[in-house]
């Protein structure tokens, strides 16, 4: 059952992904511009855009247990889902630099000042080494390296999840859910916890 | 309406303001009893049923009872006040509402001297109000004011916008409106109002003390903890709109400052 879906999975080409994914940022762009956000179209915006990069980044956070405990292979895809995701959270940090913020001054205060910011800033950054090597020449040429430089993708999306929760006003559900998921998906991860599984 | 309302000088002092549209003021609200989503109260406040409706309004008052909201309504005189409405989240807008001074309201209750405070309590209806299923807040969502800026002649109870009445997502059929202070203490649906002899609790401030005062007066100076109270944005400027320097008290300084000589701002944030 899942030879066949994997095999019919390595017939899917991989650049299809790329398209449908600069979709929804365009869309949200024409909407904003167009009245279609709400009255408030920079925070939606902002948001949406904010959310649609964990919601990729915990995609690819679920392509290593798919492969582990189902069977299922997608490691194909994983490098256009974290090219992806970087491209939305560097967009949503434009949005925020740009249109949100829009005084420089301010920009470096919230970043030394505000905790928030600061863990996402700081997601950011260790994004930066891991969208640079996304390339196969990087992958030959950094060898056992590129994998351990890549668990940093775990930080970084904690981080990432981390400032989505400490921007919550009241006790908010949804950003411990996405929290609550990420930790999951890093915790299938442990040694320890392979340890216990049956072989 | 508006011709009581140009008479007096603070409505004067309110021309050069321009309201914002009914649609912008009608579809982005916080109103937590209907979700946290800013268009979550206008889709879901219509269920809240707001005829009939009665204020309790006991306490330190002569005349404590049970106060049906179409009889507050013909005592009271109506009138428009535009003014600025400031939300903690640093964006604001300018709304145009019309209802009654706050201060004619708690005389028809008749304060008796020891009251200092006033508290005042949101309509808690779970099976009207989806959002109140989750523990966002300590339900009912209560506010307070100081008796001095309770009976404060800008302090409206506002029962209408543009003339209209006020929609469900921004508090029908009445609630309260304190110009110079965070829009979250402009307590929405208010079914009870009590003068009390001591601080109140509040909504906000019992949710998190560090981030939300009693006064929550408009101050630039006075950041909230995780974002800067310097600038705000102005509702209705689309994609590119600029961000404006936020005004000590939202522009009320005048009217407002001497309520708090020789207190610390930002000690009594």
């Amino acid at each position: 059952m899942t030879g066949r879906l994997n095999d019919a999975l390595r017939r899917v080409p991989v650049w299809p992904l790329y398209i449908a994914g600069a979709v929804p940022p365009l869309w949200w762009l024409w909407l904003g511009l167009t009245g279609g956000l709400g009255v408030e179209p920079i925070e939606a915006l902002e948001h949406r855009l904010g959310e649609l990069a964990l919601q990729v980044l915990i995609a690819g956070l679920c392509v290593t247990p798919l492969r582990r405990h189902l069977g299922v292979n997608l490691i194909r895809f994983r490098r256009a889902l974290g090219i992806l995701a970087f491209s939305y959270v560097l967009l949503h940090l434009l949005v925020w630099l740009a249109l949100d913020v829009q005084i420089p001054a301010q920009i470096w205060a919230d970043i030394a000042k505000r905790p928030y910011i600061t863990v996402g800033m700081a997601g950011f950054v260790l994004l930066l080494p891991l969208v640079a090597t996304s390339n196969d020449r990087a992958v030959r040429w950094l060898g056992p390296r590129w994998r351990r430089l890549h668990r940093l993708t775990y930080l970084a999306v904690l981080l990432g999840a981390i400032h989505y929760v400490m921007l919550a006003k009241g006790f908010q559900i949804e950003p411990l859910l996405y929290l609550g998921g990420i930790v999951v998906l890093l915790a299938l991860r442990l040694p320890v916890r392979r340890r216990l599984l049956p072989a | 309406a508006g011709a009581v309302t140009l008479s007096s000088p603070r409505a004067r002092a309110q021309e050069a303001l321009e309201p914002n549209s009914w649609e912008e003021i009608t579809s982005y609200n916080n109103f937590y009893e209907f979700g946290t989503g800013k268009d979550d109260p206008a889709r879901y406040a219509g269920q809240m049923a707001t005829s009939p409706w009665t204020v309790a309004i006991n306490g330190l008052v002569d005349r404590p009872g049970e106060y049906a909201f179409k009889d507050i309504m013909a005592r009271m005189e109506i009138e428009e006040r535009i003014y600025r409405f400031r939300c903690v989240e640093a964006w604001s807008m300018v709304v145009p509402w019309t209802g009654f001074e706050l201060a004619d309201l708690l005389d028809m209750a008749g304060i008796q001297e020891r009251a200092t405070h006033v508290a005042f309590e949101t309509l808690l209806r779970p099976e009207e109000m989806p959002g109140v299923a989750r523990p966002v807040l300590d339900w009912p969502y209560v506010e307070g004011l100081r008796l001095d800026e309770a009976m404060h002649p800008l302090t409206l109870m506002a029962t209408g916008i543009y003339g209209r009445d006020i929609p469900n997502q921004n508090g029908a059929p009445l609630r309260l409106v304190v110009p110079w202070k965070y829009g979250f203490k402009s307590i929405k649906s208010v079914v009870r109002i009590t003068l009390t002899d001591s601080e109140p609790p509040t909504s906000w401030n019992v949710a998190n003390s560090r981030e939300y005062g009693f006064y929550s007066n408009v101050n630039p100076d006075v950041d909230h903890p995780r974002w800067s109270q310097a600038t705000e944005r102005e509702i209705g400027g689309g994609l590119f709109s600029p961000r404006k320097p936020t005004l000590m008290f939202n522009g009320y300084e005048d009217e407002v400052a001497s309520l708090y000589e020789g207190m610390d701002l930002s000690v009594h944030f």
